[in-house]
C-alpha cells in the first residue's frame, strides 16, 4: 500500500507537468501575436519585434515552456494581454475565490439533499416512494441549468421577491441561494443515485442482519452499520462531481451575473487573453488531480478492505 | 486507482446472432417508459433531419413588425426579438444538435475510442501505457474548461485554414455554410467522447484476450485484425451500445453549452444553445428580457431536457437488457 501511495505521489507531478505542457501548447498555438496585442495594431514592426524579444517570444518552444513552468511554480502565470501590465494571478485569484465559495455552497446543498434522500429511497425499496424518488431525481438531473436558473429567478425573485435575482454579495448573503441551488440540485441527483445503490448493497450484508438480530436499536443499525459503510464509495464520486460542478458553475455565473471565474474566462476568450484562460484551465486541472489524489489515499486509510495493485 | 477487489472473469460468449438481438428488442419493448423515450428521441431527431421540409419560415428572415409575439397560426411558437419564427429556429437547432452528436460519436467514440481500446487491451505493453497516460492527462482537466479552451484556440486556426482552401481551390461558401463550426465543435468535444469508451473497451478486451476461443483462434494462425474485429469486437458490442446511449445526452448538452457561450455554432445559423443564450445571458439586461418573455425559452429548453432525460432512460433500460448480470 505504501508503494502504491509513493507511486501515485511520484506520478502526480509528471501528470501535472504533461497537463501544463498541453495547456501551454494550446496557448502558443492560439492566434494573434501577443506582442502586437499588447502594443496595439498601430505600432511599428520594429517596436513589435523588440517587444517580442523582450517577452521571450522568439525563444524556442522548450525554453519558453521551461520558463513558463518555472514561473508557475513560483505562482507567476505571466502577464495578462488585455489588462496592461497586470499579473494573471492578481486578476484571477479574487474571481476564482468567488467561484470556489459558490461551489462550496452548492456542494453543501447537494450533500444535505442527496445523501439522506438516497438513504431513504434505499430503505423504502419495494414501496412506491423509492421509484418516485429515483424518477424525480432523474428528471432534475436531466434538467439543463438553462432551465433551472431562469425558472428559479422567475419564481423566487421576480414573483415572490424572496431573494435578489442576480448579483454577488459574498458567501453569507441571500444572493448566493439561487445560484447554489442551481448548481447543487443536479449534483444532489447524482448523490441520491449512488447513495441509494451503495446503501442497498450494505443493507444486504450479513453484519447488518446480525446487528438487527441481536436487538440493536434501529437508529444504531441505520447510522453505525449501514450509513457509515454506504458513505465510503460516495467519496470517490465526490471528486468527479466537484469537477462537473465547477464547469457548470461557469455558465451559472453568467446567468446570475456573478463576478467569478466564469465571467472572466468568457471575457478572456473574446479578448484573446489566453494567459488568463490557460492559467484557469491549469489551476482547474491541478485542483482536480490533487482532490482525486487525496480522496484515493484517504480511501485506502478509511477502508482497510481495499487492495491496491 | 483504488479498486475494491473483485473477480473480473468474463465467461466467453458466442457471438450474438440475429435471434439474440430479436430477444433483446422484445425485452426492451416491455419497458414502457424506455420505449416511449425511444419514440420521443426518434421524433425529435426526425424533426431535425427533415428541418428543410417542415420549416414554415426562413430561419434567418427577420420581421421587425412582429417581434416578441406569442404563438399564433402564422408563427406556431411565436417570434423572437428580431421577429424570427421560433418553431423554424428550433427545428433547425435540432438539426445542428443531431449532426454534431452523430459525427462526434462516429469519429470520437466509435472510431477512436473503440479502435484504441481494442489495440490497447489486446497488445498491452507500451502502446497501452502511452494511450492510458494520454487519457489520464486529458481527463485531468475539468471537461467544460477543456472544451472551451480547445474551441477558443482552434477556431481561428480552422477558419483560416478553410479560407485558404477557399482561396486556392475556388470553392466558395465553405466558411459561411457553417461546416467550419461543426468541425471546431467536433474536435473540441473529442476529449469528452473517446477516453471513456476506450477504457471500457480495453477492460473488456483484457479479459477476452485470455478466453479460450481467442487462444484457439490464435493457435490456428488467424491474423490479428481478424481476431480483433471478428472474434473480440462482437462480444464487446453490448457495453458499447450502453455507453453510447448514456454519452449522447452529454455530447448534446456540451454542444448546447458551447453555442450558449458563443463558441459553437455562430448566428445566424440557429442552435438551441444560441437561442437560449439570446434570452438569458446576452448583455446585462438578462433578467428583464427573461421577465418579459420567458415563453421564448420554453421550446428550446424542453427539447434539450427531453433529449437528455430520454437518453438516460433508454441507457438505463439498455443496461438492464443487455447486461443482465450487472443487476
Amino acid at each position: 500500500m505504501l508503494a502504491y501511495i509513493i507511486r501515485r505521489l511520484l506520478w502526480t507531478p509528471i501528470l501535472l507537468a504533461l497537463a501544463a505542457f498541453f495547456v501551454f501548447m494550446m496557448g502558443t498555438l492560439a492566434p494573434g501575436d501577443p506582442a502586437e496585442l499588447r502594443l496595439g495594431n498601430r505600432s511599428t514592426p520594429e517596436r513589435i519585434e523588440r517587444e517580442r524579444e523582450r517577452m521571450g517570444l522568439n525563444d524556442p518552444i522548450p525554453v519558453r515552456y521551461v520558463s513558463y513552468i518555472a514561473g508557475v511554480l513560483k505562482g507567476d502565470f505571466g502577464d495578462s494581454y488585455h489588462y496592461q501590465g497586470r499579473k494573471v494571478l492578481e486578476i484571477l485569484a479574487p474571481r476564482l475565490w468567488v467561484s470556489v465559495q459558490l461551489n462550496i455552497a452548492a456542494l453543501i446543498i447537494a450533500v444535505i439533499i442527496g445523501l439522506p434522500l438516497g438513504f431513504y429511497a434505499a430503505k423504502r425499496q419495494g414501496t412506491g416512494r423509492d421509484p418516485a424518488i429515483v424518477i424525480s431525481m432523474l428528471i432534475l438531473y436531466a434538467m439543463p441549468v438553462f432551465f433551472t436558473a431562469p425558472f428559479l429567478i422567475l419564481f423566487f425573485a421576480v414573483q415572490l421577491h424572496w431573494v435578489p435575482a442576480a448579483g454577488w454579495g459574498g458567501f453569507f448573503s441571500t444572493q448566493i441561494i439561487l445560484p447554489a441551488l442551481t448548481i447543487g440540485i443536479p449534483s444532489a441527483a447524482i448523490f441520491v443515485r449512488h447513495m441509494r445503490a451503495s446503501t442497498l448493497e450494505v443493507i444486504g450484508q450479513e453484519y447488518v442482519r446480525t446487528a438487527q438480530a441481536k436487538g440493536m436499536p434501529n437508529f444504531v443499525v441505520n447510522y453505525r452499520h449501514v450509513a457509515r459503510n454506504a458513505l465510503l464509495p460516495i467519496l470517490t464520486i465526490m471528486g468527479f462531481t466537484m469537477a462537473g460542478m465547477f464547469g457548470g458553475s461557469l455558465i451559472i455565473e453568467l446567468i446570475y451575473g456573478i463576478p467569478g471565474a466564469g465571467r472572466l474566462s468568457l471575457d478572456a476568450i473574446f479578448q484573446r487573453d489566453f494567459p488568463i484562460l490557460t492559467a484557469l484551465v491549469l489551476l482547474g486541472a491541478g485542483m482536480l488531480v490533487l482532490a482525486n489524489l487525496v480522496i484515493d489515499i484517504a480511501y485506502t486509510i478509511i477502508d482497510p478492505r481495499i487492495r491496491l495493485q | 486507482m483504488a479498486t475494491v477487489s473483485q473477480s473480473t472473469s468474463i465467461a466467453p460468449e458466442l457471438p450474438p446472432t440475429r435471434g439474440h438481438w430479436r430477444s433483446i428488442w422484445a425485452r426492451f419493448r416491455k419497458r414502457k417508459l424506455a420505449f416511449v423515450s425511444l419514440v420521443i428521441i426518434t421524433f425529435i431527431y426526425m424533426l431535425g433531419i427533415f428541418a428543410p421540409v417542415i420549416q414554415t419560415h426562413d430561419y434567418q428572415k427577420t420581421n421587425l413588425a412582429q417581434t416578441q409575439q406569442g404563438p399564433s397560426s402564422e408563427n406556431w411558437l411565436g417570434t423572437d426579438r428580431l421577429g424570427r419564427d421560433i418553431y423554424t429556429r428550433v427545428v433547425w437547432g435540432i438539426q445542428t444538435t443531431v449532426i454534431i452528436t452523430i459525427t462526434t460519436f462516429i469519429t470520437g467514440s466509435l472510431f477512436l475510442g473503440v479502435t484504441m481500446g481494442l489495440v490497447s487491451g489486446y497488445f498491452r505493453g507500451w502502446i497501452d501505457a502511452v494511450i492510458m497516460r494520454i487519457g489520464e492527462v486529458i481527463s485531468a482537466f475539468p471537461d467544460i474548461l477543456l472544451i472551451i479552451l480547445l474551441a477558443a484556440t482552434l477556431k481561428p486556426r480552422i477558419v483560416q485554414f478553410a479560407r485558404d482552401i477557399e482561396d486556392s481551390t475556388g470553392i466558395s461558401g465553405l466558411v459561411s455554410s457553417g461546416i467550419v463550426d461543426y468541425v471546431v465543435i467536433g474536435i473540441a468535444l473529442l476529449p469528452l467522447s473517446w477516453f471513456g469508451m476506450m477504457r471500457l473497451v480495453r477492460g473488456q478486451v483484457l479479459a477476452l484476450r485470455e478466453a479460450e476461443y481467442v487462444q484457439a483462434a490464435r493457435a490456428m494462425g488467424t491474423t490479428t485484425p481478424r481476431i480483433l474485429f471478428r472474434h473480440i469486437l462482437p462480444n464487446v458490442v453490448s457495453p458499447i451500445i450502453v455507453s453510447v446511449s448514456f454519452g449522447i445526452g452529454a455530447i448534446a448538452l456540451a454542444e448546447v453549452m458551447l453555442s450558449f457561450f458563443g463558441l459553437g455554432v455562430q448566428p445566424p445559423r440557429p442552435s438551441l444553445g444560441v437561442m437560449i443564450g439570446e434570452v438569458t445571458a446576452r448583455g446585462g439586461a438578462s433578467v428583464s428580457v427573461l421577465r418579459d418573455h420567458p415563453e421564448q425559452l420554453l421550446a428550446p429548453i424542453v427539447v434539450v431536457w427531453l433529449l437528455i432525460f430520454c437518453w438516460n432512460i433508454v441507457g438505463d433500460a439498455l443496461n438492464d437488457v443487455l447486461n443482465p448480470r450487472a443487476r
